[in-house]
């Protein structure tokens, strides 16, 4: 084993034999690329609707629900997918929460929540660390969209305008403070800190 | 032409002519489908929208529900959660300056008071609805007659006629 790692340690440290530098470095450039690019293309994939409709735990519960709100169903024929809520658009943050997304493959594995009476009783710790990354981020992938700045309170309802013009606008609340459950249905609030 | 003949074309006619009425019933009164025509579409009227104004109705008698001045769509109240409470709870009402629930949504049918809401006057939406925003002329007319004005015109009456001495 030792002599194995020693024979491959030799061979990467030794300059090359048979390639040129300029074969080795070009290689290497275009090798880069392909591999950049096949990554980032997986990775994009794993953020369309069709990949997280994959599972049925998604599609039957979650995905249900999202159809029937305005996120999903509107006048104005703008749609937000899956991702545009659930993972962040820089790259930084967006590699940190693709690999806590690990964790639902597990959950996949093991069937955590394949029936809906387990995805219900699992759904209020689900969704209360969804509110908690949400909190922690000031609701930035709400922001995404919808930029306080751009708001016109004018056009608001008074009850949204009222909420808008204070608490929001003196960051000491965010936007899913008050706005849960707007895409999919509330898990079982009863022992929620809510309401 | 023959008197049977004759009379064969006139029966045909008759016979014809029922057909045709039997089979062509172009137009109907049906309550839904108005004047249209059987093999033929129907237009509905647009579905208007919640009146979204904030504004408190005045009740149009003492015990009535109040309505709903804002619009409740996909709000959702069913057993894991209540969205109507999340402002209206006696607890929330303070921070979120909604009208807060009234006591009689405290007590049971045996007029027992409880902490919380009674299981009974949970759905919210059994006697508090939203208003459409519609003219009230396009409304279903009513004979409805306010309270008020019933006592002012026995009162009215009783002045009109003279009192027996």
């Amino acid at each position: 084993m030792r002599d194995l790692l020693k024979r491959y340690w030799r061979t990467l440290s030794t300059p090359s034999k048979f390639y040129s530098l300029g074969f080795l470095v070009v290689s290497g450039f275009i090798g880069g690329i392909l591999f950049w690019g096949g990554f980032n293309t997986a990775m994009e994939l794993t953020n369309t609707e069709q990949f997280c409709t994959g599972c049925h735990e998604m599609r039957e519960n979650v995905y249900q629900e999202l159809q029937a709100t305005i996120h999903f169903t509107n006048r104005s024929g703008v749609r937000a997918k899956c991702s545009d809520c659930h993972v962040p658009k820089d790259w930084t943050h967006k590699m940190a929460r693709k690999m806590q997304a690990s964790k639902e493959v597990w959950g996949k594995i093991f069937g955590s929540i394949d029936t809906r009476e387990k995805f219900l009783e699992k759904r209020i710790e689900l969704a209360q660390r969804e509110w908690a990354r949400l909190k922690a981020n000031d609701s930035l992938e709400c922001r995404n969209c919808h930029d306080f700045n751009s708001m016109d309170l004018t056009r608001q309802g008074k009850r949204a305008a009222d909420a808008h013009s204070t608490a929001l606008e003196q960051r000491t609340k965010t936007c899913i403070d008050c706005h849960k459950g707007i895409a999919h249905r509330l898990p079982d609030m009863t022992h929620a800190e809510l309401r | 032409m023959t008197a049977i003949l004759r009379r064969t074309i006139a029966v045909s006619l008759v016979l014809f002519g029922t057909a045709a009425a039997a089979a062509g019933p172009t137009e109907g009164h049906d309550p839904l489908r108005g004047r249209t025509a059987v093999d033929d579409m129907t237009r509905p009227p647009s579905i208007p929208t919640a009146e979204n104004r904030d504004l408190k109705r005045t009740r149009s008698y003492a015990m009535q529900p109040p309505t709903i001045p804002h619009s409740i769509e996909n709000y959702q109240i069913d057993r894991f959660a209540n969205r109507c409470l999340m402002c209206h709870a006696r607890a929330r009402a303070g921070e979120t300056q909604a009208t807060p629930i009234s006591i009689t949504h405290y007590t049971d049918r045996d007029g027992n008071f409880l902490a919380d809401v009674a299981p009974r006057r949970y759905f919210c939406d059994t006697c508090h609805v939203v208003q459409m925003d519609i003219k009230p002329e396009v409304a279903v007319q009513n004979t409805f007659e306010d309270v008020d004005s019933v006592v002012r015109r026995s009162q009215a009456r009783a002045k009109a006629v003279p009192k027996k001495k």
